[in-house]
């Protein structure tokens, strides 16, 4: 399971990477979504790979991190999607924006010189 | 006064988060049509915001030197358990910074920037919430929030006024900004893996017990964490997007801009005395030399784009860059005498260059007679100079016939020359302004490792002269920079009309450069109080043991089981 999760991390990342240096603002914005799903499973994984852990407190079991998945990264991951999706979201009004006033998709709002 | 101040505290401490959250929830239930009581909210919380902080200030300062350390837990939760809020002396100093230059940039923003576009002063507002956010806040996690709603507002500050070098410039700021909040994530979860904590004061208190085979996790933790705020403080080479960003940025946003690297430079001076200090075992001073030759990298590019910046607003950037590289190479001593004088000059510059933002509108809109860009700066050529780099028509060159000698300077002429010199003696720290008394503590202190008086005791590094030098040699090119931007704006250009300057344009200009002389004249008092935050940052034992006794507020007595609810 830790070599799934992390393969599938780092392809995740490692397309977001290429695509966010690639010169076309929809690569660009796929390229940070990527990035942030990468981040998003990273943060998840820092509580931990656990199989059978109970993810609510229930009777009769010690309330520790022992016997429990850890709650905390999953509050953080929720905030991070939250706030990810709204930037990107104001990152595609942006690119838009500048796609209508450049009448071009490239990230500098020119065509390179050939 | 310090019995009143007591009373309010430890709840003041939130005051500087809530006040522009409620100003800016106010504004957005009036619509465009009343955009006039918009900006009136908006500089009445700025000036209550300002009373707020000055009040915080006085309250750290008042138990002497060590100071004294506000928290307030906003959920009622213990310390390592919950979020907490935390005024100690750097936070207030940092606040009080921050509402003054938010004030003059709302003041300034009345005047004529806040009709281009629609929703500028909730945004400011908001803006200044995530700003106060990040300096109060002593939860990591808390932290990454309060730079998102910053980093939201600031987008919408950015891209106020529209127009396509505004949009381009804010692709790429929104971009490299998403970038560093990605790293942010990363280096927080990471941290949040090896200590098990998110909480500042927590997390310095287990960086000493990590075991030795995480201890490379908790570094390589920490540096991706330090990269995001580099991006943020502008350090070379993270800074490429800034320029262009606070050039085309409207001038009030420029102007509360000018904070926002200061932000990053807060947050790293922050938990990097924090979790690595002297007496922090194998972490100890972890990453300072990447810090220094980062600050100095910084500092060279900073200079040499001054150097070869041909408008005001490039000038201002790469004077907020060079600032950048002075504060980070300074700060990386970690030496009590050096911090202190470099949080002098951290505050002056900034004045300085919110003060120099808000300036070079002025005079470019005095200089292209009314428009903010020239029609032939469009196309990308610098001011005064044709494609080919000759002087255009209308520039005396002094090799010209006519003489400049025998009219009468016009009051409003005066007055933006003398505030370009203010800023020219600011940001170059040439005497007698307090630019000049900051890079003077910062040379004496690289000069006197052990302070003065112990003349001999330790050699100067290799890398302090490396500093001096570079403080020195970027001071002169800055200055050979400003002179030539001085003198083709306000001597060798003629047959200008007269500026006309609103009040509300004239007047923040002033009172940010009132601030500094203010800053000069008590140079005693504040350099004591920015020695004492050095100190205090240095050992911060104190601040983990304040945060770590904060009480709870006990629960109200529950009512008695007999007792008649009325129906």
């Amino acid at each position: 399971m830790e070599l799934v999760l992390s393969l599938a991390i780092g392809v995740l990342a490692g397309s977001g990477v290429w695509l966010l240096l690639r010169p076309r603002t929809f690569q660009v914005i796929m390229g940070l979504s990527l990035l942030s799903y990468a981040v998003n499973l990273f943060i998840f994984s820092m509580g931990r790979l656990a199989i059978d852990k109970e993810p609510v407190l229930v009777g009769g079991v010690p309330a520790d991190l022992l016997h429990y998945a850890d709650p905390m990264p999953q509050a953080l991951v929720l905030t991070a999607i939250v706030i990810g999706f709204a930037m990107t979201a104001l990152f595609l009004g942006v690119l838009l924006a500048s796609r209508g006033l450049s009448g071009t998709d490239h990230v500098d709002g020119a065509e390179e010189a050939p | 006064m310090s019995g009143l101040l007591s009373q309010l505290m430890p709840n003041l401490v939130m005051v500087p988060i809530l006040l522009p959250m409620l100003a800016a929830a106010l504004m957005l239930l009036l619509s465009e049509r009343h955009r006039a009581w918009k900006g009136a909210i908006n500089i009445a919380a700025c000036a209550l915001g300002l009373l707020a902080a000055v009040a915080l200030l006085l309250w750290a300062d008042l138990g002497g030197a060590p100071g004294r350390i506000g928290v307030y837990l906003p959920a009622n939760w213990p310390a390592p358990f919950g979020i907490v809020l935390v005024a100690d002396r750097l936070s207030a100093l940092m606040l009080v910074l921050a509402a003054t230059v938010g004030l003059a940039s709302a003041l300034f923003s009345v005047a004529r920037w806040d009709k281009a576009g629609v929703h500028f002063h909730p945004l400011f507002q908001l803006q200044l919430m995530g700003i106060n956010g990040a300096f109060l806040t002593g939860d990591l996690f808390n932290l990454f929030v309060f730079f998102e709603i910053m980093l939201a507002a600031s987008y919408g500050l950015l891209l106020h006024g529209s127009g396509r070098p505004r949009v381009q410039a804010g692709l790429h700021y929104v971009a490299i900004n998403l970038a560093a909040s990605s790293l942010f994530l990363v280096g927080a979860a990471l941290l949040y893996g090896v200590t098990g904590t998110l909480n500042m004061a927590d997390l310095a208190r287990q960086i000493t017990q990590v075991s030795a085979a995480d201890r490379g996790l908790l570094h390589a933790a920490a540096a991706i964490l330090a990269v995001a705020f580099l991006a943020k403080a502008a350090a070379w080479p993270l800074n490429f997007w800034l320029a262009p960003a606070y050039g085309s940025a409207t001038a009030p946003v420029g102007g509360l801009f000018a904070l926002l690297t200061k932000v990053g430079i807060y947050t790293l001076l922050r938990l990097w005395t924090l979790l690595f200090p002297a007496d922090a075992g194998a972490s100890a001073h972890f990453g300072g030399d990447w810090l220094l030759y980062g600050g100095l990298a910084t500092l060279v590019f900073g200079a040499l784009g001054m150097l070869g910046s041909q408008r005001l607003g490039n000038l201002a950037s790469f004077g907020i860059i060079t600032s950048s590289g002075t504060l980070l190479a300074a700060l990386s001593f970690g030496q009590r005498a050096l911090t202190g004088g470099a949080l002098f000059y951290l505050l002056s510059s900034t004045l300085a260059a919110s003060a120099f933002l808000l300036l070079a509108d002025l005079v470019e809109r005095w200089r292209n007679a009314g428009a903010s860009v020239a029609p032939h700066e469009a196309a990308g050529d610098a001011p005064f100079l044709s494609p080919d780099l000759e002087p255009q028509e209308g520039l005396n060159l002094d090799d010209d016939e006519e003489a400049l000698i025998g009219k009468a300077i016009p009051a409003a002429t005066a007055f933006l020359g003398l505030a370009f010199m203010g800023c020219t003696l600011l940001i170059t720290g040439l005497p007698p302004l307090s630019g000049f008394i900051g890079k003077f503590a910062m040379l004496t202190a690289l000069l006197n490792p052990q302070g003065l008086g112990h003349p001999g005791a330790a050699p100067v590094a290799a890398s302090a002269w490396v500093l001096l030098a570079l403080l020195v040699g970027s001071g002169l090119l800055g200055l050979i920079a400003m002179t030539r931007a001085g003198i083709r704006h306000f001597w060798a250009a003629h047959d200008r009309a007269v500026p006309r300057l609103a009040l509300a344009e004239g007047l923040p200009v002033a009172a940010l450069l009132a601030a500094c002389v203010l800053l000069t004249v008590q140079a005693g008092p504040v350099m004591r109080y920015a020695q004492a935050t050095a100190d205090a940052l240095q050992a911060p034992t104190a601040y983990v043991q304040a945060v770590m006794s904060a009480r709870t507020v006990p629960n109200p007595p529950a009512p008695a089981p007999d007792a008649k609810v009325p129906p």
